[in-house]
């Protein structure tokens, strides 16, 4: 989509309701709303469930196809489909991670991950769904390998962060992961070829990092970029040699790019690049907002722009925003207010 | 038992007579009426200390001063002052202030919670996991707190 020139807006599609308490986390279904797939969303909620939702081929509006109740007994924080889409792992306050199998309409849960001391607050999988990893408010960020027959054996407890970890992330394409926290830190941690994973860098205000809670964080297409969000009311855009990181010839720190700061006024709780180069983020003032890379190239001009700011796109704060796997057409956006919404983005 | 008290001796003052409200002579009963301090002051007064069977305005950890508020903006913030500086009962204070205001203010409010500079020896910290709604979720869905939350709350306490 060519953004230049061009008004745009963030169209209202749908709003889905059925959870009784705030949606903390979406996560559209892998490779679904492309080649004639219907477009598929979970959605997880203080009310201790997760809620499947689909898009219907013959009315184009998304209705719920499951609810994923009776196994968490507290808060289910977050949500991660596998790559395949066959999995969706589901990070809970009740200090579990449950595993789901999709068969059919039907969700079995056929796994449930012990460990972590209380509150689980997110789980990721590696690009090729051979790992797993959860991080959580006992300061630790576990890694677990996926063995056939459902079996999650865990290879690692990895510390490092001083504060709750707020969010795990695989890169898309290598293995690192990245975790982010109530330490205001952002750590990458790889594996030494010797089953030993460690932490190679920790991002922090002595590298021009965030001063406050990191909440979330988001990779671009490529992968050589890598955007972060917090509490300090600023983003900041990382970025690295990727082409070093594929060659395995040892680790590419990650370096800061620029910060973008002056637009957000409460908690930005999270970020998301959609595949085309639009940044979107949710935060405590209602509100969305997209970013584009200013490709005027200016000297003095901000690298990033604002492209638009969505007010009142919620009731209550905008916990978590992701774009569908179609691109920047579809975005679904998750409140306090108990509601899930799927935008459009138009041009005007 | 007292000496396990973290404030074993507070000073209590007064509580200050309730105002009523004035109301202007040409009301309109259709206007909506903004929220102002006194009705979230009248609100958060009577909650019980934590360890103490008194109120907070009683221990003047609560002032009507130290409640700022924006209706237009739907906007509160509130500043308590903890009886000794290092109390460890502040988050507490704190959660059940935040508690008190999210069931009694419309959802459209923002709530800020800190501390008064300089009344606690960790200060930063106690403000950073008073406005951490994540943290405050959880504290919320623990059973030994939610009680100490609903004792300090409960309407019986005046």
């Amino acid at each position: 989509m060519s953004l230049e020139g061009e008004s745009f807006e963030l169209r209202e599609i749908q709003r889905l309701e059925g959870h009784t308490d705030r949606v903390w986390s979406v996560a559209w279904k892998p490779s679904t709303g492309v080649d004639g797939v219907p477009a598929v969303l979970a959605s997880c909620s203080g009310d201790k469930t997760v809620r499947i939702w689909e898009k219907s081929p013959s009315t184009g509006s998304f209705q719920c196809k499951a609810v994923l109740d009776e196994t968490h007994t507290r808060t289910v924080r977050s949500c991660a489909w596998s790559p395949s889409g066959k999995n969706i792992a589901t990070a809970s306050f009740d200090a579990t991670t449950a595993i789901w199998e999709n068969v059919g309409d039907e969700y079995e849960c056929v796994s449930t991950l012990e460990g972590h001391e209380n509150e689980v607050k997110s789980v990721s999988w590696n690009a090729s769904g051979s790992l797993l990893a959860t991080c959580g408010r006992d300061k630790s960020v576990w890694i677990w390998e996926v063995l056939p027959g459902n079996e999650f054996e865990c290879v690692s407890v990895l510390q490092g962060h001083t504060q709750d970890v707020k969010m795990v992330q695989w890169h898309p394409h290598v293995d690192i992961l990245f975790s982010c926290s109530y330490d205001n830190s952002i750590k990458v941690w790889l594996e030494d070829g010797d089953d030993d994973w460690h932490c190679v860098q920790t991002l922090t205000e002595a590298n021009n990092g965030h001063t406050s809670t990191v909440w979330a964080l988001s990779f671009n297409a490529s992968g050589d970029k890598m955007v972060t969000c917090s509490d300090d009311l600023s983003l900041k855009i990382w970025g690295v040699d990727v082409m070093n990181t594929k060659s395995g010839e040892g680790y590419a720190p990650w370096k800061h790019i620029c910060s973008i700061s002056g637009y957000h006024d409460r908690t930005i709780f999270s970020v998301d690049w959609s595949s085309e180069g639009i940044i979107a983020t949710g935060a405590a003032d209602d509100a969305i907002r997209l970013f584009v890379e200013n490709k005027d190239n200016l000297v003095d001009e901000p690298m990033y722009k604002l492209l638009l700011k969505k007010d009142k796109a919620h009731e209550m704060d905008v916990n978590s925003v992701q774009w569908s796997p179609e691109g920047d057409k579809l975005l679904a956006s998750a409140s306090d207010d108990g509601t899930i919404k799927i935008w459009e983005l138009v041009s005007v | 038992m007292v000496s396990d008290l973290i404030n074993a001796n507070p000073t209590v003052y007064e509580k200050r007579d309730r105002r009523t409200r004035t109301a202007p002579n040409d009301v309109d009963e259709y206007a909506a009426e903004p929220i102002d301090q006194l009705e979230i002051f009248d609100h958060l007064r009577d909650i019980k200390d934590p360890e103490h069977p008194y109120s907070l305005e009683e221990l003047k950890v609560i002032t009507e001063d130290a409640i700022e508020v924006d209706d237009k903006r739907s906007y509160v913030r509130v500043t308590f002052t903890p009886t000794v500086e290092h109390c460890s009962l502040a988050a507490a204070i704190g959660l059940c202030l935040r508690v008190k205001l999210m069931r009694c203010l419309p959802s459209r409010y923002k709530v800020d919670i800190r501390v008064a500079p300089g009344s606690h020896a960790t200060e930063a910290s106690v403000n950073k996991q008073l406005n951490d709604k994540e943290r405050v979720a959880a504290a919320l869905e623990s059973p030994n707190l939610l009680n100490l939350v609903e004792e300090c709350l409960a309407p019986s306490f005046a």
